[in-house]
């Protein structure tokens, strides 16, 4: 196939597309996002709409698509109904020390994966990949065992510590940033005496300061849905997190959808706020794993 | 003596290395591989957290495979729920992403629209779908009912569940949409506009140029989502009844099973031993993705 050949031709020639067809399917095209946005879009606005209305026009068929009136009082209700201001609290630490330590420790790991020349580097970098193959439930039983062992069941330690040691998506992820460091950079550095770890804090780290971005967002979204593991391993209501807690108020509320959808809506806020806030960032993680399947 | 030094300089950089990547070596060490061993050993016995262990030879796995209904109704949900999300989430998420990889008015609006969706996770939106999907009172069967279709009774329905969670899956689908609109705007322009010259319609411009060149990342997508698939448990835990997989064990998948045998019954050998099973096919079906990978997938450069 000589494309070099067709490309050339297709610079000379004038096309002479239909005009009109070429329209009407970018019409077409257009219509069918705008419906597909509004079914997207219909879970969220009924979430809110249903927050805001009593429980009598919840029960009304057919059910009104707006509140008949808006009953601001159901977030005050649903937050007092059960502790929900020691959930936040509580998953906002987790959250916090989790971000922090994802950032640090996989920027930290992935640099040495990129940058650094040592034997048995590509071997040890198939096994972390190949981690990500292993299903969560395969270590998550044993895991259990050993922290139970260790006297930390009913303790934040299994939700934090593991944080502490990397995660092989965010390693994998950062390493595709440092890699974009140009080499002579890290050379010129290493010529004026420098090493890996002055390089990695002065050097490396502020040139993917958007990569870190990405992963810290990434982590928080993580750690603030995480259910399993506050699940498994927290007892205590004063430890629960908001994950937890929204469950529990589930059981409690039964169908009490105005509350349920309140509380909901209440617990994904801070997701939703960052998703507008920061999303280039999430589209910056998305790009980039999108991209690095294509090194195979 | 210069090259002594050279080498000296070497070894000490790859010192530095280790270093670096300690921490994943040492997590790896105590959070996965000693686990790994400690489990498939204990997949031989009938630990159950406080008795000793003791070993029980191949006693757990053969009474999976011969003596336990719910495992293999657990397989069936887990297979049925595989079989359907992964290949409808794949085509909506190309289809969508092809809707989107135009310069069309407002397109950035439609981008944050459909990955809205994808970032929103966890308890809060499995209560959302119970209500969307509730019989009286939910969104959806109110749309059905203007167009007069009687709405089944979803999570009440054992036919209806599965279908329901695949509904549930199928709104996020923006996540892997992000994937394939990053791929399909790597594609040069040229090789459309030399289709164009051929005449090539948009069909055949998307059979023969767009879908050839996001191959890795359709790959990359069926790989990934299909172990995510085997591993659905959040939503069965949450929405099913009691959080035990009902009505009628019908979102009894593999994995909620697994945890009420583990963390419930406290059958931790059992347990074990299905999970391994469950790692064992994840592995075939990984395998035979990456074997038959060469027969449909171009990564640029190897192309003829």
């Amino acid at each position: 196939m000589d494309i070099t050949q067709r490309k050339q031709l297709a610079q000379k020639r004038d096309r002479r597309k239909p005009v009109l067809s070429n329209n009407l399917l970018r019409s077409l095209n257009w219509i069918l996002l705008v419906v597909g946005s509004l079914f997207l879009l219909s879970p969220i606005w009924w979430m809110i709409s249903t927050s805001l209305k009593p429980m009598e026009e919840i029960m009304q068929f057919p059910p009104t698509l707006l509140p008949q009136e808006w009953h601001w009082e159901n977030y005050v209700h649903t937050w007092q109904a059960a502790p929900f201001t020691t959930y936040a609290v509580n998953t906002i630490t987790i959250t916090l020390i989790c971000v922090v330590a994802n950032v640090f420790v996989n920027a930290f790991i992935a640099y040495g994966f990129a940058k650094i020349p040592f034997p048995g580097k590509n071997i040890l970098f198939t096994i972390v990949l190949s981690t990500m193959m292993i299903p969560g439930f395969v270590t998550l039983i044993p895991q259990y065992v050993l922290f139970a062992k260790l006297e930390w069941l009913n303790t934040y330690y299994p939700l934090v510590v593991p944080a502490l040691f990397g995660s092989a998506f965010n390693i994998f992820l950062l390493r595709q940033f440092f890699r974009t460091i140009p080499n002579e950079m890290i050379e010129a550095a290493k010529m004026e005496g420098a090493n890996h770890f002055y390089i990695w804090r002065k050097i490396a780290l502020p040139l993917v300061k958007p990569a870190l971005a990405t992963v810290a967002i990434f982590s928080f979204n993580g750690a603030w849905n995480d259910f399993l593991g506050p699940l498994l391993y927290v007892n205590d209501e004063s430890l629960y997190t908001l994950q937890i807690g929204l469950q529990v108020f589930k059981e409690q509320a039964s169908t009490q959808w105005n509350y349920l959808m309140a509380g909901s809506l209440l617990v994904l806020l801070p997701v939703i706020i960052l998703f507008f806030v920061f999303q280039k960032y999430f589209i910056k993680g998305a790009n980039i794993t999108g991209s690095s399947s294509f090194d195979k | 003596m210069k090259k002594k030094k050279w080498w000296t300089m070497g070894r000490r950089e790859s010192l530095q290395g280790y270093i670096f990547i300690a921490p994943w070596v040492i997590g790896f060490l105590a959070f996965t591989l000693g686990p790994l061993a400690f489990s498939l050993y204990a997949s031989f016995t009938d630990y159950n957290i406080t008795s000793r262990m003791d070993f029980v030879g191949l006693q757990n796995y053969d009474q999976l495979f011969t003596g336990d209904d719910l495992f293999w109704t657990s397989l069936y949900n887990t297979l049925y729920f595989v079989i359907f999300s992964v290949p409808l989430t794949t085509i909506g998420a190309i289809f969508i992403s092809m809707l989107m990889n135009q310069s069309l008015p407002g397109m950035r609006i439609f981008r944050t629209i459909f990955y809205l969706p994808a970032v929103l996770s966890g308890v809060g939106v499995y209560l959302l779908w119970m209500q969307l999907l509730d019989p009286g009172t939910g969104l959806v069967n109110t749309i059905l009912s203007w167009f007069g279709i009687n709405g089944p009774n979803w999570l009440f329905d054992p036919d209806w569940t599965k279908p329901s969670l695949i509904f549930m899956k199928l709104w996020s689908v923006g996540g892997s949409m992000l994937l394939y609109l990053a791929s399909m705007q790597g594609i040069s322009k040229n090789l459309y506009e030399a289709a164009d010259i051929d005449g090539a319609g948009t069909w055949k411009k998307f059979l023969h140029i767009t879908l050839p060149l996001i191959t890795p990342v359709i790959f990359f997508d069926i790989i990934t989502s299909t172990i995510g698939s085997f591993q659905i448990f959040q939503e069965a835990y949450v929405m099913s009844q009691n959080g035990s997989g009902g009505p009628a064990s019908s979102m009894l998948f593999y994995n909620l099973y697994m945890w009420i045998k583990a963390f419930q019954s406290f059958d931790m050998g059992y347990a074990m031993a299905m999970s391994w099973i469950l790692f064992v096919v994840v592995l075939i079906i990984t395998i035979i993705n990456l074997k038959l990978a060469p027969k449909w997938v171009h990564y640029e450069g190897d192309d003829k």
